[in-house]
């Protein structure tokens, strides 16, 4: 049997993220595994219930750890060097990413971040991750444990099961250092569905030539009831704000339709939007790679295409 | 006082190559260089070049240093963050370095920097294009023992402190730092300017400064890795796409509509 540290997290309503139940199913692929989860703060409502053998809460991480995640570092690290766990699984947010190579770097473990399959035997982890902007895949052998990773989200079908874990906080008394503070953050207010959530999502890219346009990919995903995303060559001219990137470097969504408009398909490009259920592309290239990724397309120009797409989408839904 | 700042650089195949010329070497486990697209510096390292050159710009005193691990390189790519205004280019070049996973990296560059610091900011572009790991510069931080702060967006110096933007999915914090720190900077700080003719001249007269493993104190022992590359391989995409024609282009908009409501999707 193989022990496993699994890292949850919550999301912005305080609600066990889909990156952690997805986490869950990774972690009870692995077999015959004893699976802990540990979640920072409370074990308030879902965390109670998640289908693991053990939830251990460290309620001593407060919220101004959030952005520098200091003291979940400092926390995580001394519960693993106690528990000795063959694997960590951490998801690949904001969270995991920094907190897994902080936690690695500390107890001198194997890190791989951003996998997409796991699996365990004989003593070994071996992990397969996406690379060079997801143009191949790398497969790694992790000999010596703790194995630590990160999840790539929607590599794995979220759990749906639930539990009865034992509950149990622990602290392990670290003071973490406070020389770094976060004095503000800012949230850009946004109406409409997350870019995250949309089961529509209609992207631009640089085929799009400029900043106008995000206006017609906008009323189609009004239409739709989806959200508006962008490449990142689109962010980097300013077209359009960063926090609508797809991509590598951005957000990934996994949509029942992402409707990708001038944007040829770069993998990095790929990397954020290829687990949607179809891709439909609009692009005048029909030699550029959206095509070799895409369920439908329409080779031409979007400012012909797109109008009468929108017009006859408005019409079906009416 | 000069503040000394260090910004790690890495050569890496240029990630706008084509996908159709992408190829890799299976039973070497490497990527085929592509005949005719030199390699590049690391797009999101330019991106911390830019940044400690936006220091200047405003009136700071920087000395800017930019510090690479590797082996193969190639000056007219090595010397673009030079070009840019960077005064220093310092090369850990060793062909044991070829192929050293993420753990050894940090290794040869927390000892390249004892060696050549004390400098005042450390910075990193926020992931590389070649392997995407994101987590050297993290993990330098926490060899070197000094704070850490990723995805920085804006930096300005106030004396021994750093205030920071730190980029989050919906939005970003306001961040104070002390120097020195380790920072990861997001192309979101904006593009790295392009060297001027000046700039180039310069550069191709500045020497970078070489440094050997046993400069570093360090042996080939240092640099076992901790994750053995099994498999490196281009995934087979077998998806075929369905290509919607109509009459002109307005009528294949229309008939998209059509086909996707047909499919249940919309």
């Amino acid at each position: 049997m193989i022990s496993v540290l699994l890292v949850a997290e919550r999301d912005n309503q305080s609600e066990i993220s889909q990156s952690t139940l997805q986490a869950i199913t990774a972690a009870r692929s692995l077999g015959d595994a004893q699976i802990t989860a540990v979640i920072a703060g409370d074990a308030d409502g879902s965390a109670a219930s998640l289908a693991v053998d053990r939830v251990v809460t460290i309620s001593a991480v407060d919220s101004a750890d959030v952005g520098i995640y200091e003291q979940a570092s400092a926390q995580l690290a001394a519960l693993i060097s106690s528990n000795s766990p063959d694997v960590v699984i951490l998801s690949k947010s904001d969270f995991g990413s920094i907190v897994g190579v902080r936690v690695a770097f500390r107890v001198d473990a194997p890190f791989a971040p951003d996998c997409i399959e796991i699996s365990n035997a004989a003593g070994s982890t071996n992990v397969t991750r996406p690379v060079y902007g997801g143009s191949a895949l790398a497969e790694f052998e992790i000999a010596s444990s703790p194995a630590i990773v990160t999840l790539r989200a929607g590599a794995f079908q979220p759990s749906n099961d639930t539990g009865s874990p034992e509950v149990e906080d622990f602290d392990s008394g670290a003071t973490a250092d406070r020389s770094v503070y976060v004095s503000d953050t800012i949230a850009e207010v946004r109406e409409g569905i997350r870019l995250e959530d949309a089961d529509f999502v209609v992207s631009g890219g640089r085929g799009l030539g400029g900043p106008e346009p995000f206006s017609v990919l906008t009323d189609l995903a009004n239409v739709l009831g989806g959200a508006v995303g962008a490449s990142r060559a689109a962010c980097d001219a300013g077209w359009i704000d960063h926090s609508y990137q797809v991509g590598l470097t951005g957000k990934s969504v996994s949509p029942d339709v992402y409707i990708a408009v001038g944007i040829s398909g770069a993998s990095q490009h790929m990397a954020g939007c290829s687990s949607s259920r179809a891709i439909v592309a609009i692009n005048k290239d029909g030699d550029s790679n959206i095509f070799k990724e895409a369920r439908f397309g329409v080779v031409g120009d979007w400012e012909k295409v797109l109008p009468s797409f929108l017009a006859t989408v408005r019409d079906l839904k009416a | 006082m000069t503040a000394r700042i260090v910004v790690l650089a890495k050569q890496v195949p240029d990630p706008e190559t084509p996908p159709s010329q992408f190829k890799i070497d299976e039973s070497a486990k490497k990527v085929i260089p592509p005949s005719g697209v030199p390699p590049v510096v690391n797009g999101f390292d330019l991106n911390a070049v830019e940044a400690a050159l936006q220091l200047r710009d405003v009136g700071e005193d920087v000395e800017i240093t930019v510090l690479s691990v590797g082996t193969g390189f190639v000056m007219d790519a090595m010397k673009k963050p030079l070009a840019m205004g960077a005064d220093r280019l310092v090369l850990v070049d060793d062909p044991s370095l070829d192929g050293i996973d993420s753990t050894a990296t940090v290794k040869v560059l927390a000892a390249a920097i004892e060696k050549d610091g004390p400098f005042d900011l450390i910075l990193g572009g926020r992931q590389a294009a070649d392997w995407d790991q994101a987590h050297v510069t993290l993990g330098l931080a926490e060899v070197l023992g000094l704070p850490l702060v990723s995805l920085v967006q804006k930096l300005k110096i106030n004396g021994d402190s750093v205030a920071l933007q730190r980029v989050i999915p919906d939005g970003y914090q306001v961040i104070t730092a002390p120097v020195p720190s380790v920072l990861t900077i997001t192309n979101e700080l904006g593009e790295p300017r392009y060297p001027n003719l000046r700039g180039i001249m310069q550069a191709s007269r500045k020497k970078p400064e070489s440094l050997s493993l046993a400069d570093l104190g360090l042996s080939n022992d240092d640099l076992a890795p901790k994750l053995k590359l099994k498999k490196l391989y281009v995934p087979e995409s077998n998806r075929q796409v369905e290509l919607i024609e109509g009459e002109d282009e307005a009528d294949s908009g229309k008939k998209l509509a059509l086909r996707l409501r047909e499919e249940k999707l919309i």
